[in-house]
């Protein structure tokens, strides 16, 4: 078994944590590695001395060896002392469980709504009512002045999990029964992780993208996210198209007519670096070619080949690619 | 104690015509023929199992393979887990008991010969009907209409909105009719054992294998109903317009959940148990040795029974139960880990003194008790929820799983396939092809489900048809579908050998391991009446007491 | 027996978790309180039918033939008459209370656990049937006492499933 320390093997490595769930699930899991290797050890040991031991020797033994048909006293000791590990396992444990499980949110942290839809998250920022999809943006959490970050985990359709192994364990998002989660990342950076429910077929590429930022680039994010969408008159064209085809029936652009839940908010796509939940890097290129046929990118996946003529996609990759 | 010795010679007889000897099987309510139906009809689905597999691990040789569509990746890993579950190793397991159970305890048959040929067919045509299910929709090769929700169909996938067309509905009666058949089963085993077992034989000198398939019945008979309970709530819903897991009016997608493990759990220890009960009988044997403890033994897997009804929401640490309720599963999980290790050491201390043989039997078990303990072991970390946490769905899980179910069912069940071949059919199997066997299937067996633990540890969730590459998980992987090759070229070498054997072994005679049990009194293969005078016994191991008169088992027991 | 009586149990028991599970979450439709009138008349019946079913065991048990065929009569007339009203019942709440297993949570989980619990009784009902037709014949002898005495216990699990959905869904679900 290989102990990493940081994230060498992985940037999805669970021993590698960043944030205090993740930190304190590491520290319950050396325990149990510890007593579980122990335990391996020894009775591997006792095995593997006894298959070399007591095999069969040719021509030695030609009588039955002494038939032991059982010893009350072993059979008490090696049930007395897997209790008592049980006890101290069992005690971790439930430590464990409820340092996590029943963390209140301090003031001043951040409060996030994450809805689970097939195959992409939505993300509702309690107090900015900033909506947004696919990549979570989060300030880092200084451990003497935690600022954690907060997730109400809902569902709009089936199961799904939140799993971003190097800030905590996951969670799952079940509709009609709402979860909560929480992460306190230490470290900047950016966190991978995926869906971790079956949900349908493209289960693989839901991704999750998780932003770690100092206070204050949070802050001009959430304010920047939080406006209505970039009016450029280069983009009246396709901005025409996008209201008048089917696309205003999903989608949302706040300040404009297109009003849709049933997709991601695109009112600032271009400040993502990824689209189709992670799996596509967001070039206009990988755009247009995504708008044309989302089936070719991620096939399965619930928005349609919209049929769209050659000028009408150069137009909507124009107005989307003014999102910022 | 005697029996008439029949050396019925098949080969030697009359040649009958084909019609003849399928009617004779078609219509056979006899327990060895039967046995022997649920048996091959096992081998065969563990084959269309082990093709699901490959194909699933093709796919994920390298991130981003095109090998197969989502689709097909996904109906395949349904298929494999529905197959291998409920038409590989519960009818293999069934057909052991159905086998074993009446010669292990001096009776002639089953107690209810007719329901056994019902249930043997019903679980039959479910297993037929699943992969019926090929056929139809997008054709073969867009693997038709399987089912594509996972074999534990979590709601509301399965509903009408998320699973258009029929492709649930075969997972769902599949299943159902298999079920139906199961319960049939337990039903007989444990009437059986309550009622027909032999004179003398009092239920403290049962084969250990006899209590443990009486235990496993009554696994079945309480565990199996939840599931047959919930796929009918299912199909209402889906039928009849009910709301039992319609999240959107209210119903709860989380007590699918609480119904399927409250089936689940019990069903891992269901096909555990008998493994368990292989190896109990096997490794005394080889050992030359009586089993240590005996009964403790039963007490253990009594206990394990009992506490395996509590454990079920362990596979639901991250659906957000309060810290109360992940609290008591986390103690009845570890609680049960008490009387499985017992088990261990009383194996091992079967062995330990003793006089072992390897023959390929006891190399299986050997097997069995290395890789069973790693994957108690596993399991522990499983039961540990926080832990769980970054685990669970994830191929941690996966490999622990199989290493219990590949590394430890299974391999019992290689070992009782070379013990009794020679009961069954009369005929010894080559020897080098089984030791051949075993370590292909050993190297191969590591090297993919060692190795699938790491891909877990950093972050690879299951059911995924594809893979991020930068994720550290594209070596593993390859490493993973290397070891499936040599599992398969093991399988081959395995029925290769039955096959042959079976027609071209040589005699094996009635006792060819020099065992205990009442099974190798009789001829091998037994006669269909079994025992012409029902033996009368005085110990756990009957026949020790005839080859050592002067040191009986009575005298101590 | 008492194998296929434990499984049924099992799957009986989550029906009623289920409808346990589910009170009061009906968030529309008719409800318990409002619709169901408690069937004391029909219980009355079919655990009487348990007490006829055992005097039938008893007289054939002694070899006395007629009463033994008079008792198992009036058994499959008391099942009978609950099947018959259970129909009154559900014809009552389907038409005049718009009460479906589509309405609401309420309505899958009434008919679905009262409609597994009639169906064990029609199935039971059928295999009487048989018997009492064999009865009528002539056909049933001391002898075939215990064989009889396997469906009667089928038998009085039902009945005592019904005491079972009876508490659940007529007295504390209400």
């Amino acid at each position: 078994m290989i102990l990493i320390t940081g994230p060498i093997l992985s940037p999805t490595n669970i021993f590698a944590p960043a944030s205090t769930p993740a930190q304190t699930i590491q520290g319950l899991s050396f325990l149990v590695l510890t007593i579980t290797g122990a335990i391996f050890l020894t009775v591997f040991s006792l095995l593997c001395y006894a298959v070399v031991k007591f095999r069969e020797r040719k021509g030695r033994d030609a009588a039955e060896p002494a038939q032991v048909y059982g010893s009350a006293q072993i059979e008490l000791a090696w049930t007395v002392v897997p209790v008592l590990i049980v006890a101290v396992l069992f005690l971790a444990t439930v430590r464990v469980i409820a340092k996590i499980q029943n963390a209140e949110p301090p003031t001043g942290a951040i409060k996030v709504t994450v809805i689970g839809h097939q195959y992409w998250w939505e993300y509702r920022y309690d107090d900015s009512k900033v909506v947004t999809a696919n990549e979570l943006h989060v300030p880092v959490s200084d451990p003497a002045h935690p600022t954690p970050t907060f997730l109400t985990l809902l569902s709009a359709d089936t199961d799904h999990s939140f799993w971003v192994p190097r800030l905590a364990g996951k969670t799952d998002l079940i509709p009609n029964h709402p979860n909560s989660t929480w992460i306190d990342p230490h470290e900047i950076g950016l966190y991978l992780g995926q869906c971790s429910q079956y949900c349908g077929v493209q289960h693989a590429k839901m991704l999750l993208r998780v932003y770690v930022e100092a206070r204050p680039d949070f802050d001009r994010w959430l304010t920047e996210q939080s406006r209505p969408a970039v009016a450029s008159d280069s983009a009246a064209q396709g901005r025409q198209v996008f209201e008048t085809t089917a696309c205003v029936n999903c989608h949302t652009i706040s300040g404009t007519a297109a009003n849709g839940k049933f997709g991601p908010d695109l009112t600032h796509l271009v400040s993502r670096e990824t689209i189709a939940a992670g799996s596509v890097r967001n070039t206009p290129q990988n755009l247009r070619r995504w708008i044309d046929n989302p089936q070719k990118l991620k096939q399965g996946c619930l928005m349609p080949a919209m049929g769209l003529s050659d000028s009408q996609l150069d137009a909507i990759t124009a107005y989307m690619e003014s999102l910022r | 104690m005697s029996t008439v010795p029949l050396t019925y010679d098949g080969a030697a007889s009359e040649r009958r015509p084909l019609g003849e000897i399928l009617h004779e099987w078609v219509t056979t309510v006899d327990h060895k023929r039967l046995g022997i139906l649920y048996i091959l009809f096992a081998l065969t689905f563990l084959v269309f199992g082990g093709i699901e597999a490959t194909i699933m691990r093709i796919q994920l040789i390298r991130p981003h393979n095109d090998f197969v569509s989502p689709e097909v990746f996904n109906r395949m890993f349904t298929m494999h887990g529905t197959t291998m579950i409920f038409f590989a190793a519960m009818p293999v397991l069934f057909g052991f008991a159905n086998y074993l159970v009446p010669l292990m305890i001096g009776a002639r048959d089953m107690a209810f010969p007719r329901l056994n040929a019902f249930s043997f067919w019903m679980s039959a045509f479910g297993g037929f009907l699943l992969y019926f299910s090929l056929l139809g929709g997008n054709g073969l090769y867009g693997a038709g209409s399987a089912p594509d929700v996972g074999w534990f169909a979590y709601a509301p996938l399965t509903s009408q909105t998320f699973s258009l067309g029929h492709s649930t509905d075969y997972w769902t009666l599949s299943v159902l009719l298999s079920g139906i058949g199961s319960i049939g089963t337990a039903i007989n085993i444990i009437a059986t054992v309550i009622s027909m077992r032999c004179p003398g034989m009092t239920l403290r000198r049962m084969p250990l294998l006899a209590w443990l398939n009486l235990t496993m019945a009554g696994l079945v008979v309480l565990a199996i109903s939840p599931l047959t309970a919930a796929q009918l709530m299912l199909l209402i819903d889906r039928y009849l317009g009910g709301h039992f897991f319609d999240t959107q009016a209210g119903g709860s997608a989380v007590i699918w959940m609480h119904f399927f493990w409250i089936f689940g759990h019990p069903e891992v220890y269901v096909l555990a148990i008998p493994a368990f009960a292989f190896a109990s009988e096997i490794i005394p044997v080889f050992s030359r040795k009586a089993i240590f403890g005996y009964p403790v033994m039963v007490a253990a897997t009594l206990a394990i029974g009992f506490i395996s009804m509590s454990v079920w929401a362990h596979h639901m640490f991250t659906v957000g139960m309060t810290a109360a309720s992940n609290g008591f599963f986390v103690l009845s999980t570890m609680a049960i880990a008490v009387p499985t290790g017992i088990k261990i050491f009383n194996w091992l201390a079967t062995m330990w003194g003793g006089r072992i043989q390897f023959r390929t039997p006891m190399l299986f078990c050997i097997g069995f008790l290395f890789q069973f303990l790693i994957a108690g072991l596993t399991g522990i970390m499983l039961s540990a929820a926080p832990f769980d946490w970054q685990l669970s769905n994830s191929y941690f899980v996966v490999a622990h799983f199989h290493y219990v179910i590949v590394g430890g069912i299974l391999f019992t069940l290689f070992g009782a396939f070379y013990y009794w071949f020679p009961k069954m059919s009369g005929r010894m199997y080559n020897e080098s092809l089984g030791k051949l066997h075993f370590w292909l299937f050993v190297i191969g067996f590591h090297l993919t489900f060692d190795f699938m633990h790491i891909p877990g540890l950093l972050g690879m969730p299951r059911r995924v048809y594809t893979y991020e590459p930068g994720r550290g998980w594209d070596l593993w992987n390859l490493i993973v579908t290397i070891g499936a090759l040599f599992q398969g070229a093991a399988i081959i070498i395995f029925l290769a050998n039955l096959l042959w054997s079976r027609w071209h072994g040589p005699a094996a005679g009635s006792d060819p391991w020099d065992a205990w049990t009442l099974e190798w009194t009789t001829a091998s293969p037994p006669p269909e009446y079994n025992f012409a005078v029902l033996p009368e016994v005085k110990s756990r191991r009957p026949l020790w007491d005839l080859k050592h008169p002067e040191d009986p088992d009575w005298h101590y027991e | 027996m008492y194998g296929l009586i434990a499984a049924e149990a099992s799957i009986f028991t989550i029906f009623v978790v289920a409808y346990i599970f589910y009170l009061g979450k009906s968030a529309t439709g008719p409800q318990p309180s409002a619709v169901l009138r408690v069937p004391v008349f029909l219980t009355v019946c079919l655990l009487s039918s348990s007490l006829t079913i055992h005097f039938a065991g008893q007289s054939l048990k002694r070899g006395r033939l007629r009463p033994f065929t008079f008792w198992w009569l009036s058994t499959v007339l008391l099942g009978g008459i609950f099947l018959g009203g259970t129909a009154r019942e559900w014809r009552h709440l389907i038409y005049d209370e718009g009460l479906t297993i589509q309405s609401n949570l309420f309505g899958t989980t009434y008919y679905s656990l009262v409609g597994l619990h009639a169906f064990h009784v029609v199935v039971g009902l059928a295999a009487l049937t048989v018997v009492l037709a064999f009865a009528l014949y002539g056909r049933v002898q001391r002898e075939h006492a215990e064989r009889v005495e396997v469906l009667s216990m089928y038998w009085h699990f039902v009945d005592s499933v019904w005491v079972v959905v009876f508490i659940v869904v007529y007295l504390i679900g209400r």
